[in-house]
């Protein structure tokens, strides 16, 4: 993989000024773009730098143990107070939901893809539509959502007044973001299973498994860490979104409930996340306090970073299962 | 059975072309081609047809979109323009001339800043950058050449596109950084048994064959630029102002609002119909553009595939 001790080979000497062993001296064009390289490079990670210190910084002065156990306070004069547990939970639970739906779903789109692709146009046009929804702005998806949701047939999902569906409920929120965290599960399995090399399939068939079995009970075992690094990435996607929670899970920073069924009613009620809930303490915002926008992007970054780490976990063991020898 | 599934989703994305265009259908029968012209100014515009929707009288659709798909094209093009220069050379130095401590760290960074919550980002601009343009890169001088027509206070067309950049290029680099590891070794030895030095082999070598992921990833990214809703609504303005080139160099401290902060703006108002179709009329652009965007990222790559490498 790594590219820096190539055995580079000194240059045959050419006859005149230069000494025997010494390689010609680079253009000037070479030079030029190695060095913008470098600076890039070091830019970047400046950045990169600045943004994870600034958030630290920001996150240690801001971060109580309080705001994670009370709830968001509106007064009267429109300040918000409190801290951000039902927003915290309103990730969990959205994330929870969106992954109940798109991992199934992504991974039966993924076997089919490379396991079955029969007819092949259907398998073509079922790519082109993968790549399609991952580039469909999540607005979009959002505004899609609500004309779903709104239908009468779907109106059980979420909270309505009066006859007249809102269309938004977690239920919602959750089924629209899985289509943001579709594709990525997609891709990811897919890349897992055809990384299995034939012959593992072609054992199990001798040993008389049906195609269904042999997926079912050899490959996506082996594929196992790929679909954990889908689920994750997909997660992080959905964590991070903010369009799709702004209109399809309500303006609202706490549960409100529809119904009186204990869990059932929460998803079908209104909430927040904490995406909704550092856009809403933002200055751009209506709560405009700073302090807690700073705490509740700081928990955000933890929860990305944590995701992160645990799809390294995932390739690492995904490498130490590599099969070609 | 999983085929089934399969058809399914395939029918829920033609439903969503479907049912989109088809509650657009009212804002753009009632404009025609204008929707997309210029004359007037959107936000007027978008106030009338709101307050037609609470009276009893006809519905207004009047609606001229330009300085929003003008606002668009400058934060999309300028953003991944910007981007695309930078994570080429950025994915060229952690592959190929990174030490190798530093190449360990930045790959689960590069990973680690792609996952970053766009409001995350937004954040940063509405804290640190858009205060820096308000105060110090913006003079009274300047704001006072034009008062009245518009505030230049920092919410602005280049922290749009700073900001963007930053969230964007991770995105870019994490993908070109894959393609290009994916070149055949062997083509890369070759040429250095050539004699050729390690940049132009790279350069040459490397990041052509790495072509059709090159298209992959700006693709990806472009999509995710033309999307971004909340965080270009926190850092560029709340007006509906077309930034004008021909202002000087406060073009680019002007505020704008793309196609997608302008939904999230009045998403609230989703209830009153000639508001609604509106609303979903700017959606059914961006549809139709991610749409063709991911068709002509397909198309791109059809005549590069030839020598390419997969990733």
């Amino acid at each position: 993989m790594s590219t820096v001790d190539l055995p580079v080979a000194p240059p045959a000497p050419r006859p005149g000024r230069r000494k025997e062993g010494q390689s010609p001296p680079w253009r000037l064009r070479d030079r030029l773009g190695l060095g913008l390289a470098w600076c890039l490079g070091l830019l970047f990670c400046a950045v990169a730098v600045a943004i994870v210190v600034y958030f630290l910084i920001q996150g240690i002065k801001y971060v109580r143990p309080s705001l994670f156990v009370t709830n968001p306070v509106t007064t009267a004069n429109g300040t918000s107070g409190g801290g951000f547990l039902d927003p915290l939970l309103g990730t969990f639970l959205v994330t929870a939901m969106a992954m109940v739906v798109a991992l199934p779903v992504g991974i039966s789109i993924a076997v089919w893809l490379s396991e079955y692709g029969r007819p092949a146009a259907l398998a073509r046009v079922a790519e082109s539509t993968i790549e399609m929804i991952a580039g469909i702005p999540s607005i979009v998806l959002a505004l899609f959502g609500v004309l779903l949701f709104e239908a009468p047939v779907l109106g059980f999902l979420s909270s309505s007044a009066g006859g007249v569906v809102f269309g938004r409920s977690f239920f919602a929120a959750g089924t629209m973001l899985s289509l943001v965290a579709l594709p990525l599960v997609v891709t990811n399995v897919r890349a897992g299973l055809e990384a299995i090399p034939n012959h593992v399939r072609e054992a199990s068939y001798a040993l008389g498994k049906t195609r269904i079995a042999t997926t079912r009970r050899v490959l996506l075992p082996a594929a196992r860490p790929s679909v954990l690094t889908g689920a994750m990435l997909g997660a992080g996607r959905v964590i991070g979104d903010t369009a799709i929670i702004v209109v399809l899970l309500g303006a609202t920073l706490t549960f409100n409930a529809a119904g009186s069924t204990p869990l059932l009613s929460t998803l079908r009620g209104t909430g927040s996340t904490l995406t909704y809930y550092v856009f809403y303490n933002a200055p751009t915002g209506e709560g405009n306090q700073p302090s807690r926008a700073y705490a509740a992007a700081f928990v955000l970054l933890v929860i990305v970073l944590a995701l992160n780490v645990g799809v390294d976990v995932a390739t690492r063991r995904a490498r130490r299962l590599l099969w070609s020898s | 059975m999983l085929g089934a599934l399969v058809c399914l989703v395939v029918a829920l994305l033609l439903g969503m072309f479907a049912f989109v265009i088809y509650e657009a259908w009212p804002s753009f029968s009632h404009n025609g081609l204008s929707w997309f012209g210029s004359g007037g100014s959107v936000d007027s515009e978008i106030q009338a047809i709101f307050n037609s929707g609470s009276s009893l009288g006809r519905p207004i659709y009047a609606f001229h979109g330009w300085p929003l798909i003008w606002g668009t094209i400058l934060l999309v093009g300028g953003s991944v323009t910007i981007a695309f220069v930078c994570s080429l050379f950025v994915a060229v130095f952690i592959v190929e001339f990174s030490p190798d401590p530093m190449r360990r760290v930045l790959e689960p960074v590069v990973r680690l800043l792609a996952s970053v919550p766009s409001v995350v980002y937004g954040l940063v601009g509405v804290f640190v950058l858009v205060p820096f343009l308000g105060n110090h890169l913006i003079s009274a001088g300047s704001k006072a050449s034009v008062q009245g027509i518009v505030t230049l206070n920092g919410y602005s067309l280049l922290a749009g596109v700073l900001i963007l950049t930053v969230m964007i290029a991770p995105v870019m680099v994490s993908v070109f950084s894959d393609g290009l590891r994916a070149v055949p070794r062997g083509w890369l030895e070759a040429s250095l048994g050539l004699g050729i030095n390690r940049w132009r082999t790279v350069w040459k070598i490397g990041v052509r064959t790495a072509r059709p992921v090159l298209v992959a990833g700006t693709v990806l990214a472009t999509a995710r630029a033309l999307g971004e809703a909340v965080m270009v609504s926190m850092v560029c303005g709340v007006v509906s102002f077309a930034p004008n080139p021909a202002d000087g160099w406060i073009f680019f401290v002007e505020p704008t609002r793309p196609l997608a902060a302008t939904i999230i703006s009045f998403i609230d108002d989703l209830s009153t119909p000639p508001m609604r179709h509106t609303l979903y009329a700017i959606a059914a652009v961006l549809l139709v553009s991610a749409a063709f965007l991911s068709l002509g990222g397909w198309a791109a790559k059809q005549p590069m595939k030839r020598y390419g490498a997969r990733a």
